[in-house]
């Protein structure tokens, strides 16, 4: 029993079911699984960009500039189909993609290349990229008349019970499972943050693997970037302001070490959705939507304070590493 | 999240021989700042008509003086290792308190005692979850940021307060002498304050200290999680001081004020020369780079340019600033190889 409880997975899991049981009692209907299915619809994008962030935390770095590289992809991708409707979807997806992923590879670029602390350069460019947004539609909304019908439609169309906009998330979740436990990649990733000592002498580039965990992240901001477009039906500068926050508490929450090198898909994935319960809760029971800033911050805080006590604990007596109870700008 | 512990050569090499004070003197930070903040006043002069005027230039101290304030604060912490992104929403907090006290009908005293109060009590928060629970000050404080700021949207929603005491505006409004502002005193006063602390006394020493290497700092004697705590409470306590200044100024709070002014104010402190990494910097930095982004900032706005659009240079100057110090430096160990 106290096994199962000292698991984050087992653990999270039951106080999101606890939390759903509550709320249910409060507002019949919230624990009916159309209304579920709703609320993990509402959190695929949340869930899509804490896998994003997870990948970059594990390798002992931050991502602050993913809802600003959300918002200027977005603007890019809906400009673009509001001038071109001719173009196919596919295209635009690849663009978002692309284009994530190129402004991912600056940050990671100037974290590998000139060796500068990821949280200020992903501060710097949270700026910049989202100062760029504005000049690229100087401060113009795109609105829904203005997009095609595919481009709004296709992630809400209901596949075997569910929008594509959540199954969209649960192939990224399988494909973020592979990578992170399956592949090379993965294992580096866990490694040079867990360890960057011993990653470097077990032949790790770790420069290179926080490259592409910023690479990954940006392509993952480019994707949710056409989603929350889509989703929300209009594109302006200010969209997803302070996410960058939400995908970190979703992460701490979920278990995920900010010291880099522990974690886990699944962590992350329950981290997003008690976020998601709680805000989708809100309302139903009452509660000024005003206070869901101040409650992602006490529960943020108090993840925290849960994962140093659970890390404290595993006792790392003997080969004490000093650096890793280091974690500094 | 530092490049502290990975395996890179050591961030100091000493040379054999120093250069002549007076070189080292013209290569130092500061000194090229100054040169910066002379070229972009000279650009500033010649690109708008309207930029040589003693009270024109007044107006632009506003840019800066109170991010200034709390950079003072912030640039001890970054030299201690340590970080605060909560500032800002420390500051909407303490305005937040303060209007909802001039609502019940406090007088101006009582408002600044209650900016200042607020700002300590978050400074307490902070330094008690990062220096007596030992977390890592970044999370800590996006946490607190959601947090203080949250509070602040609970009790104001959409809405605004407003309807302070008339005497209550000299903070933000009011002039010393001529053209120079109380806020500009107060900036002078507490760079003033600051450089003493910082370089003149065994409290600043420690600072240093704990910032080129905690784990001797200890060693030594230093009571390091005190030091941090005090840190945290000057921090909370200049955003206070801030806040009074920032709402007396616009004369209404609203829970979105000071949005972003973390990144600012993380932005003149390094641009002042403090590294990222801890453990070096100067107040006299601190100062010159509040000069400079105060220029940069005013001399677009003359020039029309968009605040979304200046962040975009704000940005690109925090990312420059730290760059070329650091290809700059890797050059010159490629030329010795």
């Amino acid at each position: 029993m106290t096994r199962l409880l000292k698991n984050r997975e087992i653990l999270l899991t039951g106080i999101i079911v606890l939390m759903v049981a509550g709320f249910a009692t409060r507002a019949p209907g919230f624990a009916e699984p159309t209304n579920l299915a709703n609320i993990f619809n509402d959190t695929s994008i949340l869930i899509i960009l804490a896998l994003a962030q997870m990948t970059v935390i594990l390798t002992k770095s931050i991502d602050l500039s993913v809802a600003a590289n959300l918002a200027f992809t977005g603007m890019a991708v809906a400009m673009t189909n509001a001038a071109f409707p001719d173009l196919p979807l596919v295209a635009l997806i690849v663009m978002a993609l692309g284009i994530g992923a190129c402004l991912g590879a600056i940050n990671g670029f100037l974290v590998w290349i000139l060796q500068i602390p990821p949280i200020v350069v992903t501060l710097g460019t949270l700026t910049i990229y989202r100062g760029m947004a504005f000049v690229l539609s100087g401060g113009s909304w795109v609105n829904a008349h203005q997009m095609t019908p595919t481009f709004l439609n296709v992630p809400r169309t209901v596949l075997l019970g569910l929008p594509v906009l959540s199954w969209v998330a649960v192939l990224v979740v399988l494909v973020f499972w592979f990578v992170l436990t399956r592949t090379p990649f993965g294992r580096a990733a866990f490694a040079s943050g867990g360890n960057p000592v011993a990653a470097v002498y077990a032949g790790i580039d770790i420069g290179a693997t926080r490259f592409f965990a910023f690479v990954l992240s940006g392509a993952m901001a480019g994707l949710c970037s056409y989603l929350w477009v889509s989703r929300y039906a209009v594109a302006y500068v200010d969209i997803a302001n302070g996410f960058e926050l939400d995908s970190v508490a979703a992460c701490v929450i979920g278990g995920i070490s900010i010291a880099g090198g522990i974690g886990s898909v699944a962590g992350a994935v329950l981290g997003a959705l008690f976020l998601g319960v709680i805000k989708n809760a809100l309302p139903v029971i009452g509660i000024s939507p005003f206070a869901q800033m101040a409650i992602s911050g006490v529960v943020i805080v108090l993840a925290v304070v849960f994962n140093a006590r659970a890390e404290a604990r595993k006792g790392r007596i003997i080969l004490r590493n000093r650096n890793t109870t280091e974690v500094t700008a | 999240m530092n490049k502290r512990d990975t395996p890179v050569p050591a961030r100091r090499t000493i040379p054999d021989r120093l250069g002549t004070p007076l070189s080292r003197t013209l290569a130092s930070w500061e000194v090229l700042l100054f040169g910066v903040a002379v070229l972009i006043f000279i650009a500033n002069s010649l690109a708008s008509p309207y930029f040589l005027d003693a009270w024109n230039l007044s107006d632009a101290t506003f840019n800066f003086t109170e991010k200034a304030l709390v950079a003072f604060a912030m640039a001890l912490l970054i030299i201690a290792g340590e970080i605060d992104l909560s500032v800002a929403a420390i500051i909407a907090l303490a305005s937040t308190a303060m209007g909802a006290a001039a609502q019940a009908g406090v007088g101006t005293p009582g408002l600044v005692a209650i900016g200042i109060g607020t700002g300590l009590a978050c400074g307490t928060v902070n330094g008690f979850l990062v220096s007596a629970l030992k977390l890592p000050s970044i999370v800590v404080t996006i946490g607190t940021m959601s947090l203080f700021r949250g509070i602040s949207y609970i009790a104001l929603g959409d809405k605004a307060y407003g309807g302070y005491p008339d005497s209550f505006a000299y903070f933000g409004q009011g002039y010393l002498v001529w053209v120079f502002s109380f806020e500009f005193g107060l900036f002078l006063l507490c760079a003033a304050l600051f450089a003493v602390l910082l370089h003149w006394t065994n409290f600043g020493r420690q600072v240093m200290v704990i910032g080129n290497n905690e784990f001797a700092a200890r060693f030594s004697g230093v009571p390091v999680e005190r030091v941090k705590f005090i840190l945290f409470l000057l921090t909370g306590l200049m955003s206070g001081i801030a806040a009074v200044c920032l709402t007396s100024r616009l004369g209404s709070t609203r829970p979105s004020i000071a949005q972003g002014w973390e990144l600012e104010v993380v932005t003149m402190v390094v641009l002042g020369g403090v590294s990222i990494l801890g453990g070096s910097g100067s107040i006299l930095g601190v100062v010159i780079a509040a000069f400079v982004m105060g220029l940069v900032t005013f001399g677009l706005g003359l020039l029309n340019v968009p605040g979304i659009v200046m962040s975009i240079f704000v940005g690109l100057l925090l990312i420059v600033t730290i760059a070329l110090p650091i290809l700059a430096r890797r050059i010159r160990q490629a030329r010795r190889a």
